[in-house]
């Protein structure tokens, strides 16, 4: 889990990003502990307010749930979640800044189109 | 739980008023930070809330008591400060020792356990140590002392950067295992900007803000773009410190809510400035 501590967002939503990040690449796994709030504490080196504040962000989408006494775990489906809701963002995160740049530059969306469909087999590699 | 209390607290030196009718209320179990310039009055702070001094004017109550000649209450305060205070000749191991009369919770096992960590050799004369060991030396008492309220006068002075990673982790980790009120006066903001939960900055002996640090950089943001179009923005809004390099311009805002669509319409860019641009645009006497 990293996070980048020069970015525009606040260090919670980072920190819950980073986590979906974990678990999108499984890093942590469905129905498994994810570290304690302690832990991200100390390891991330942020106060352990803004630990809570980022986790109880996943615990209100049902993406992290508790288990009393013994701690935190990756719900079943919060891959599936996770995704869902990061397409319905992900017009908003990437495709307005890239028609945003794109414009800026004078690349028509002609040559857009062109330059995603050049990079979509390297992708597949 | 812990409350400190200073009530229009001021200190003269001479013709020099270090603090002005300062108010404040610290209550639960934080860890803030105490920031200022050289010479804002962080150092005079402290000395006040341990009674090192006596103020000039105003009252410091802890947990409802009078702090001055009241060891009852200063038991519960341990202060690192930057000085060395202790005599030299003494061991690290008779620091512990002589500490544990004082705070009668001193973790002794805990203490050498850190001096491991940090590879403090106890057996060394407390004027043998560098500066930097002499800061982890005074960092240990504070963190082993079992204080309720710990106050750490630059910390990490003369620290390496492991060093440094170490103790911003170590307070950590004893804050949350033992809840208490943890003050850090520092100049390196940057370091501790993520570790705290509140900030108070002090400027020219008086406190100009105290608050959540996600409140304050809640409460400002910066605007940027070609010049004449962020004049245009802040019209009628308040705003503190401009970087200008010829026709770009980048203001920070302060209060009110982001007009995004004007911001839009002007081709500008709203960004959330860092702890460290917000205190320096808050402290700039040129403002």
């Amino acid at each position: 889990m990293r996070l980048d501590f020069d970015s525009e967002q606040p260090i919670y939503i980072q920190l819950a990003e980073a986590m979906e990040d974990d678990i999108l690449k499984g890093i942590l796994a469905e129905e498994t502990q994810v570290p304690s709030t302690t832990e991200l504490s100390v390891v991330l080196k942020i106060n352990p307010a803004t630990a809570r504040k980022g986790v109880n962000l996943l615990v209100d989408e049902g993406i992290l749930y508790k288990k009393r006494g013994v701690g935190m775990f990756v719900a079943r489906g919060a891959q599936r979640q996770i995704k869902k809701k990061r397409r319905a963002q992900f017009y908003q995160s990437f495709v307005v800044p890239l028609l945003a740049e794109a414009q800026k530059l004078n690349v028509s969306t002609g040559e857009v189109i062109e330059m995603i469909e050049r990079g979509l087999p390297d992708e597949q590699d | 739980m812990s409350r400190i209390e200073l009530r229009s607290l001021s200190k003269r030196y001479g013709q020099t008023l270090a603090l002005k009718q300062v108010d404040l209320t610290l209550e639960g179990q934080k860890i803030v930070g105490l920031l200022g310039r050289n010479g804002a009055g962080k150092t005079t702070l402290l000395n006040l809330l341990t009674a090192k001094l006596h103020p000039t004017e105003g009252t410091i109550a802890i947990d409802g008591e009078p702090v001055w000649e009241n060891d009852a209450v200063l038991g519960r305060v341990f202060y690192m400060t930057e000085a060395n205070l202790h005599p030299g000749s003494l061991r690290v191991r008779e620091a512990f020792q002589w500490t544990a009369q004082f705070y009668p919770g001193f973790r002794t096992a805990y203490g050498e356990e850190l001096a491991r960590r940090f590879e403090l050799d106890t057996s060394k004369r407390v004027k043998e140590l560098s500066t930097g060991y002499s800061s982890i030396f005074k960092a240990i008492l504070a963190l082993a002392s079992g204080a309720s309220i710990l106050l750490f006068d630059e910390p990490v002075l003369g620290l390496d950067a492991n060093h440094r990673e170490m103790l911003y982790r170590e307070i950590l980790a004893n804050y949350i295992e033992e809840p208490k009120v943890v003050i850090i006066s520092t100049h390196l903001i940057d370091e501790v900007a993520d570790i705290l939960e509140e900030v108070i900055i002090i400027d020219k002996g008086r406190v100009i803000r105290h608050q959540p640090v996600e409140e304050l950089l809640e409460s400002a943001y910066a605007v940027s773009g070609e010049a004449s179009k962020v004049d245009q923005y802040i019209q009628g809004r308040n705003y503190l410190s401009e970087e200008r390099l010829q026709n770009f311009k980048s203001v920070i805002v302060v209060g009110g809510a982001v007009d995004r669509a004007l911001a839009k319409s002007l081709g500008l860019e709203i960004g959330r400035p860092e702890l460290q641009k917000l205190f320096i645009a808050l402290t700039n006497s040129n403002v």
